[in-house]
């Protein structure tokens, strides 16, 4: 029996583990206490499953508990991050460099410490989605504190060069950031291996619940220190004040260890499934893979259809099917996908875009059933398409004069 | 956000899709939108010679399921009118029959820039001058 609806939208969110589930809920009710009383076996309890929680999160990470920062998600940990750095180490510098496929919480954070007097670097990124190592290095200046660069894209799933990265930050004494939200949980990730000094990730798209997350902050070789954003009772080591959601890291600690048990048999079901999906669906004429095939998720596709619209096309399939768009016909600016735009593809291209994202409960079922349905909508549009029509009598399309609003 | 039951109907079952042949002298045909802003709508109306009345409406369309429903029901609308009766179609008539929210109001301009289009391309197609528009609003 097939699944309905079906979810192919990972990388928005996951749905929480029936497992990480039961793992938390004694701590709504029974194990209520706050980590942070000392005195009573209400906290230590409390206490006592954060540490173990830490411990499963940094485990997944290769990293030491201790410099496992809890947070409220992804987006608080790249504002600790960037925000926190730049204040810690102004004496140093105020350089920052980051490329223009960040997700909006780093590149809104950027914008934000420009306007506090912080210089940014915004790289541009090859038609592929990946940063160009040779211009990352010939960016650095004597005033460059902190090199920002996503492990993962979230609309493309493309994969950046971050030990590559490291190595650059290294040899110039510059920090190293990663916004690794899409890919913990996902592929291998190991702080040490990688050269990473700090790295934002949450839980809520590892199958844990929204609401928690981390900022991974090294301790050795070099000892970072970000300062504080929030003020309070100094929990986290004096950088994150505010009661640790304890419900809500104890869910993210088993999220993480299913992650690290699963990851390897997940992703070879998963991208197989994935490959038929993209397969099938790139046989139809005149769609297109967008970011490199190569460095990639295992769990992400995202195709463009050319000359059909892509929320036009979502709404074909959208009671049954949940994927998402780089079309922004919904939004008040219209404006397509800057990741898109940004790997250099015409806005029309952007428009037409869907991405699948596919997670530990997909089924084959659900895979094929999408292929059938997604390939019907798009032949539907298209015969109802002027541009397809225009396409098939061999107009050339860029000689139009179009009125643009 | 959810869209209406007559936005879905139009969608699922649109009206008057395809072709007029645009070498003749009784078809106008309006192109407007661009696919830079994810919006094309071709709309074309037959005039009949003798009655002057629009015997044929067709569309085809680029874009989401507003801009789909709004060229489909001006296609439906456009049927059995004069041409000086198609030109009094405005906008928010389409925005109020198909219920539509305010983000996709551009749709429904869009429409009404099709029709207003097809109608100028028949009129100078028949010796008859062109109309100047005011630039649509909202886009």
């Amino acid at each position: 029996m097939i699944q309905f609806p079906i979810y192919l939208d990972h990388n928005a969110t996951t749905p929480c583990d029936p497992r990480v589930v039961d793992a938390m809920l004694p701590y709504f009710t029974n194990h209520f206490g706050n980590a942070a009383s000392r005195n009573h076996p209400f906290g230590w309890q409390a206490e006592e499953a954060v540490d173990y929680a830490r411990e499963q999160v940094a485990k997944l990470i290769g990293a030491d508990p201790k410099e496992i920062i809890f947070t409220s998600g992804a987006t608080e940990g790249d504002n600790l991050a960037i925000k926190g750095v730049f204040d810690m180490y102004a004496s140093k510098g105020n350089h920052i460099i980051t490329a223009n496929t960040e997700h909006k919480a780093v590149l809104d954070t950027c914008k934000h410490v420009e306007k506090s007097g912080g210089q940014v670097t915004y790289l541009h990124v090859k038609p592929d989605g990946l940063i160009d190592l040779q211009e990352l290095e010939a960016t650095i200046t004597p005033k460059t504190i902190l090199i920002a660069i996503m492990y993962a894209n979230n609309e493309i799933g493309v994969l950046q060069p971050v030990r590559e990265i490291s190595k650059i930050a290294r040899k110039h004494g510059v920090l190293f950031f990663s916004d690794a939200t899409q890919a913990v949980g996902k592929i291998p990730v190991d702080v040490n291996k990688d050269g990473i000094d700090l790295m934002a990730f949450t839980g809520h798209k590892m199958y844990g619940p929204k609401g928690v997350g981390a900022l991974y902050v090294r301790r050795k070789n070099p000892r970072v220190k970000v300062t504080s954003q929030m003020d309070g009772g100094g929990h986290e080591r004096g950088m994150r004040s505010g009661t640790l959601n304890v419900p809500g890291i104890v869910g993210f600690g088993k999220a993480c260890e299913l992650c690290m048990q699963e990851m390897e048999s997940d992703n070879k079901r998963i991208s197989a499934l994935r490959d038929k999906l993209e397969n099938s669906l790139t046989k139809l004429e005149e769609s297109y893979v967008n970011g490199s095939k190569e460095h990639r998720l295992p769990h992400v596709s995202n195709i463009s259809f050319k000359y059909v619209e892509g929320e036009g096309l979502m709404m074909g399939f959208n009671k049954d099917i949940a994927v998402s768009s780089g079309s922004a016909c919904t939004s008040a600016s219209l404006e397509p996908s800057y990741v898109l735009k940004a790997l250099g593809l015409g806005d029309d291209l952007a428009h037409s875009s869907l991405r699948f994202g596919l997670g530990r409960f997909t089924t084959e079922e659900q895979i094929d059933y999408t292929i059938q349905q997604v390939s019907k909508t798009v032949t539907h549009l298209r015969e109802m398409s002027p541009l397809w029509e225009m396409f098939k009598e061999g107009m050339d399309m860029d000689k139009i004069e179009w009125a643009h609003h | 956000m959810a869209y209406s039951e007559k936005v879905i109907g139009h969608y699922t079952n649109p009206q008057n899709v395809g072709t007029l042949d645009k070498s003749k002298k009784n078809v106008g045909t309006g192109l407007v939108g661009a696919p830079e802003c994810g919006d094309v709508m071709r709309l074309q109306i037959e005039v009949d010679d003798e009655t002057g009345l629009i015997k044929d409406a067709k569309f085809k369309t680029f874009g989401c399921g507003s801009a789909i429903a709004s060229s489909s029901l001006a296609t439906e609308w456009l049927k059995g009118k004069s041409v000086d009766e198609a030109l009094k179609i405005d906008n928010m008539d389409i925005v109020e029959e198909l219920n539509l929210p305010p983000v996709k109001i551009h749709c429904s301009v869009l429409a009404e820039d099709a029709i207003k289009a097809a109608i100028n391309d028949y009129r100078v197609k028949n010796g008859l001058e062109e109309i100047k528009f005011e630039s649509s609003v909202v886009h």
